[in-house]
């Protein structure tokens, strides 16, 4: 039995059937990343001063990650234009672009920004223990330029035991710049190149601590929506990926030399669901990296 | 709405979101006197103006191929 409206539009709606069922599911998309990006907001908000981390993701990889997305939103629409006018190796190029680029962003994500984030350690102080650490927190500096509190203390943890095992007693930590030299007026700010882990190592005893993470979801409320919108919306490109790779593939080239304005239609489609996706990006990049 | 008008969308954001990139840049360099962040501003809006030819260049082709109708 074939499949009705997949090329002529229904006279009902006026269009064919999976555009009305893509714009449905991405009006599901909405809803859901919307909830996640209200959470996320009402969350920084409503975290007391000191307790929102700023500053620890990547700009320059992040804006890289951004132009990728942007590049491959070109390509799937010259992809699909390229089968519009029946040109079948234009697309084939194209879409293959398109491809690579979202290959490429997962790859970046998942093999370099991730697992930098989950080398890294911070432990948190408790209030009465401040003074004692304030060689690395510089809290006195931190109010008299009428900055936030420092609260954590991070770097790379070299002794990787102390978080599972309760007879070592403290934390030795190879500290970021800022908590190496906290006075340093160039440390008031995030730097647009992230600086390396110090050679300084501070050993901060467990009972002065509230709570000590690596950057997992665990660390903070921060960590918890980026890597939850961040997954998120990674999984979609995933699913967009594997979508376009199948359109790529011979087996989609039957369905050209068969019915090629069904293919077309069937980019159309997957095109909207990669705009989106791209689009949502558009809005973690400033929320997460810059703001 | 279709692709093509989706992208023009999607072209609008992504300039919104280089002008965005740009203004932030230049404040940071305000605050810190960062040349890096100067640097970053002007890319950001040399972008941003790619971006727009790129949007008007789309649109009159899409419209050329009587893909926009």
């Amino acid at each position: 039995m074939e499949i009705p409206y997949t090329v002529s539009t229904r006279p009902d709606t006026g269009l064919w059937n999976a555009k009305v069922g893509i714009w449905l599911f991405l009006a599901s998309e909405v809803m859901l990343f919307g909830g996640l990006f209200s959470a996320y907001i009402f969350l920084r908000l409503d975290a007391p001063p000191g307790m929102w981390p700023h500053g620890l993701l990547n700009v320059p990889v992040g804006t890289m990650n951004t132009a990728i997305l942007i590049l491959s939103s070109v390509t799937v629409v010259l992809a699909w234009a390229a089968l519009k006018m029946r040109r079948y190796r234009a697309y084939w190029w194209y879409m293959l672009a398109t491809i690579s680029c979202g290959v490429i962003f997962l790859t970046v994500k998942l093999a370099y920004e991730w697992p930098q984030k989950f080398e890294h350690f911070g432990a948190y102080i408790k209030p009465e223990a401040l003074g004692k650490y304030e060689q690395y927190l510089g809290n006195k500096h931190a109010a008299e330029k009428d900055l936030p509190p420092r609260l954590e203390i991070t770097g790379h943890l070299h002794n990787r035991a102390a978080l599972n095992d309760p007879n070592i007693k403290e934390y030795e930590v190879a500290l970021d710049p800022l908590n190496a030299d906290p006075t340093n007026p160039a440390m008031d700010r995030p730097h647009f190149f992230p600086l390396p882990v110090t050679d300084k190592i501070a050993k901060i005893e467990k009972e002065d601590v509230e709570r000590a993470t690596m950057f997992l979801p665990t660390h903070s409320a921060y960590f918890a929506s980026y890597f939850t919108i961040t997954g998120l919306h990674g999984m979609h490109v995933l699913g967009g990926v594997l979508v376009f790779i199948y359109m790529w593939l011979p087996v989609s080239k039957k369905l050209y030399q068969r019915n090629p304005e069904h293919l077309a239609n069937r980019v159309e489609v997957a095109g909207l669901f990669w705009h989106f996706v791209d689009l949502i990006w558009i809005f973690v990049f400033p929320l997460f990296y810059l703001l | 709405m279709s692709l093509k008008g989706f992208h023009i969308v999607f072209i609008i954001f992504s300039t919104l979101l280089a002008l965005g990139i740009g203004a932030w840049c230049i404040w940071v360099d305000l605050v810190e006197g960062a040349p890096i962040y100067l640097a970053g501003a002007i890319c950001s809006f040399v972008v941003a103006v790619a971006l727009v030819v790129y949007g008007v260049w789309f649109y009159r082709k899409m419209k050329r191929l009587r893909l926009i109708t």
